[in-house]
């Protein structure tokens, strides 16, 4: 069963990769158009030691740095207003309304208050993570039944004993969904400003340059580093939600 | 069955309790005073916090140009308040620039906001209808076979890591140095954004019918399609909505992003970065502006949509 469930999105994985380096040798496509995996892959190897800085740049400094910083506060903001209804409602519109905003904007002004180095990516990427781990802690924390409440307030347990014996482990499904939206859109948000400046090195960086140098399978194969460490990034939250909220229904099947 | 709750299916209620129920049901229309008072607070805040923090930012510069001469706090104030370049410019400076660019200029001109707003508008927008309708279509196979399921459902999550907004730029070069307009790589980029919310909501959505309301299409003996049309598809609307309103924000970020590499001349996304290049932060800041009140009314016009919808189909709203 377990074997199954890897099996069927890997075959369809590999047969694409083959549909892919099939129709780009045969259409004899450009490779400034498209290149074949297996040119993206020599790219990945020759540059290896150009794009593992690159790497090291965007996702150990900025992109960890921003998601902790905006995971982190969106949370104890959550936190916070939960514990004052009237910042609660003040609040959450707001942040609701945050949702429609293109925040990645702010990257240009980001990198003018704090330089090209991966401060100003992080602090991008902190602000674009804060909002839906605001609204999505604020939504756990009222996923409460009513009579689980009035089963704490039997028992005169505090505002605290509360949120921490019954509203946190009941919040955490939804900490989680956060916790996933935000791996990705760390990452993004933190390459698109390295478009706005960067020193001399990360992923946003090399490809932009290498864009306009027309080395489209250096381009393609640092995609293929980001697209890596996402995917490994957005499994890892995944796995330790699976070990946390193993009592959840959707884990038990 | 156990009781329903009345406001659920809008039982009518006698004398006062019926108006609260009447407005309770208008819903997003009717916006109290009380529940307005925390969110004008906190916002008011915020621009108390932004007048002082602008304050603080931009002094340094004011100081400087006061040159060691003594000045008042007045002066301070009024000086940080209203910079030509400002580290942080205040909500007037803004809002200023904001009416001069889209009210004063010519609609043609380049510095008209509304112009570039409709570049990225169209982007937008065709983007995100290519975006709906693959994701519905990737959906409805998904519901429909299995093995899909099992196979392409990871694919559609995973596709989701790459960051294509990081590509953006590159499909744009590429795209454009083939001969094509701008609109369409930007909108290849918003369709890829787009079509990840609907189909995991679609999915969701498709399958959503009551096993009892399946069941009785096949009492009917009724095809696939049919029950497609007249059951699933119907059912899964308010699932679509919810996904388009996230989608349409996807789209408009796409689109601005798309406009970041230097071939674009006109749209959000060139403001922004031409206003980062030349230090104008007044006018990153109008373009953000912007760009927030195209997104809150894109998602507003989906709402909208959602509305008439449920209207036609007899939705108690």
């Amino acid at each position: 069963m377990k074997l199954n469930h890897l099996l069927a999105p890997a075959l369809l994985g590999l047969v694409m990769l083959a549909l892919w380096e099939a129709l780009v040798v045969g259409f004899d496509v450009p490779q400034v158009l498209l290149p074949a995996p297996h040119q993206i892959l020599q790219a990945l190897v020759k540059k290896w030691d150009v794009l593992w800085p690159d790497f090291q740049q965007t996702f150990f400094k900025s992109v960890l740095a921003g998601f902790f910083a905006g995971s982190l506060s969106g949370f104890l903001t959550a936190l916070v207003a939960d514990r004052f209804d009237f910042l609660k409602r003040g609040l959450l519109p707001l942040a609701n309304l945050a949702g429609a905003v293109p925040i990645v904007g702010i990257a240009p002004i980001m990198v003018m208050w704090f330089g090209f180095d991966w401060q100003s990516k992080a602090a991008v990427a902190a602000i674009v993570t804060f909002f839906p781990m605001l609204v999505n802690t604020l939504a756990g924390l009222q996923a409460v039944d009513a009579m689980q409440r009035d089963l704490m307030r039997t028992y005169a347990a505090s505002h605290w004993t509360t949120l921490l014996k019954m509203r946190l482990p009941c919040a955490l499904p939804f900490v989680f969904n956060a916790l996933k939206i935000n791996s990705t859109l760390a990452l993004i948000s933190a390459i698109v400003a390295e478009v706005f400046g960067s020193p001399i090195l990360g992923l946003g960086f090399r490809i932009s340059t290498e864009v306009a140098r027309m080395n489209v399978d250096v381009v393609w194969a640092a995609i293929t580093v980001s697209a890596l460490a996402g995917s490994a990034f957005y499994g890892l939250i995944a796995y330790v939600e699976k070990k946390l909220t193993f009592w959840h229904p959707s884990f038990r099947t | 069955m156990t009781n329903p709750p009345p406001t659920a299916y809008g039982r009518p209620l006698k004398g006062a309790t019926l108006a609260a129920q009447r407005s309770r049901f208008r819903g997003v229309h009717s916006i109290s005073f009380a529940s307005m008072l925390p969110v004008l607070v906190v916002t008011g805040t915020v621009f108390v916090l932004w007048y002082a923090v602008s304050l603080w930012l931009n002094a340094p510069q004011v100081i400087e140009r006061f040159d060691a001469k003594p000045y008042s706090f007045q002066e301070l104030a009024t000086g940080t308040w209203n910079m030509e370049r400002p580290v942080l410019p205040t909500p007037h400076q803004i809002a200023r620039n904001f009416f001069e660019s889209v009210f004063t200029e010519d609609l043609d001109s380049p510095r008209n906001l509304l112009l570039h707003a409709g570049v990225t508008l169209q982007s937008t927008l065709l983007g995100f209808a290519m975006g709906v309708i693959l994701g519905v279509l990737i959906a409805v196979q998904i519901v429909h076979s299995p093995w899909l399921d099992r196979s392409l459902m990871p694919w559609v999550v995973a596709s989701q890591t790459i960051p294509i907004l990081a590509i953006a730029p590159m499909i744009v070069v590429v795209l454009g140095s083939l001969g094509w307009p701008m609109l369409v790589p930007k909108a290849i980029i918003s369709m890829y954004l787009c079509f990840f919310p609907v189909t995991i909501g679609m999915v969701k959505g498709l399958r959503s019918p009551d096993p009892l309301q399946m069941d009785l299409m096949r009492t009917y003996s009724a095809s696939k399609s049919q029950t497609l049309s007249l059951l699933r598809l119907p059912a899964s609307l308010p699932f679509l909505f919810a996904s388009a309103k996230v989608a349409i924000v996807a789209s408009l970020i796409g689109a601005i992003v798309g406009e970041l590499p230097t071939g674009a001349q006109s749209g959000l996304g060139a403001r922004l970065l031409s206003g980062s290049y030349y230090g104008q932060t007044v006018q990153i800041w109008s373009a953000l502006l912007m760009a927030s009140l195209l997104g809150v009314g894109l998602v507003s016009a989906v709402q909208w949509a959602q509305h008439l919808t449920g209207k036609q189909m007899g939705a108690r709203t």
